[in-house]
């Protein structure tokens, strides 16, 4: 599926961490996250289209993911922790509605 | 306005299965005008979910709903024999319940997600987390909310 060129903002609190370490992952990325309660000036509601899954891997393994509803905010902040078991890539994927992708990538270095 | 219609609709046909349905502790009869039970019970699998050990972070008043921070942590080492797999939020004064599910494995280390949500009014929030051997722990709170996050 395509890839959106929108840029997530990702903040690891650590570059390098001992191994068993807790890294806290930080990320910002900006989308509508509209509803589909909203109706517009014309009477027709506004589809829904918003973030619904959102997942994090480290060195090609998940750690983290979560299901997002209507609920969740627009342009979504989310923060969570990980392990650090081994170097490699941090990549953050966002899965929108309509099926296209946002995908930002840091690294973790373990030492 | 679209938002009061829908709620007033929803409260009524509500009005007979909030009398009969069998609510958690920490669910007001009250307040219970969206689907937070049937959420609930998807997630649960009809088990009660014990209080404790889930704590949940969010501001007392929120002035504006269209985006409240809230952080939910539950107590757990997080080890592969007993670690908390996945954690639902559920608002009982939203248009929907359902927020956001969070999923941990003991890759995460810690069970803990913080995010910002919209809530249309003052409500409950309930969160309840499952354990890898299927154990159920819940934590509420209420958040007065000023101004809506529906657009209303």
């Amino acid at each position: 599926m395509a890839t959106s060129s929108v840029k997530p903002r990702i903040k690891l609190d650590k570059k390098e961490a001992k191994q068993g370490d807790i890294v806290e992952v930080k990320a910002l990325v900006s989308h509508v996250m509209e509803t589909g309660q909203r109706k517009s000036a014309d009477g027709n509601v506004i589809p829904r289209k918003i973030l619904n899954k959102f997942t994090c891997t480290v060195n090609g393994k998940e750690v983290f993911s979560a299901d997002f509803e209507p609920a969740v905010s627009a342009n979504p902040y989310i923060q969570f922790k990980f392990k650090a078991t081994e170097s490699g890539p941090v990549v953050l994927t966002w899965i929108d509605d309509d099926g296209s992708k946002i995908v930002g990538e840091d690294s973790i270095k373990v030492i | 306005m679209s938002a009061f219609i829908t709620r007033r609709q929803a409260f009524m046909a509500g009005a007979a299965a909030v009398a009969a349905a069998t609510l958690g502790q920490s669910i007001t009869p009250a307040f219970a005008a969206n689907n937070i039970d049937e959420m609930t019970k998807a997630f649960t699998g009809g088990a009660k979910p014990v209080a404790g050990k889930v704590k949940l972070d969010l501001p007392e008043i929120a002035e504006n709903g269209n985006t409240v921070p809230i952080t939910v942590s539950v107590d757990s080492p997080m080890t592969d024999k007993d670690y908390v797999s996945d954690v639902i939020i559920l608002a009982d004064g939203n248009p929907n319940a359902g927020v956001a599910t969070f999923h941990f494995s003991p890759a995460s280390g810690v069970a803990e997600a913080n995010t910002r949500i919209r809530l249309a009014n003052t409500q409950n929030i309930v969160a309840i987390a499952k354990t890898n051997d299927g154990k159920f722990y819940t934590a509420s709170k209420e958040v007065k909310v000023t101004i809506g996050g529906c657009g209303g």
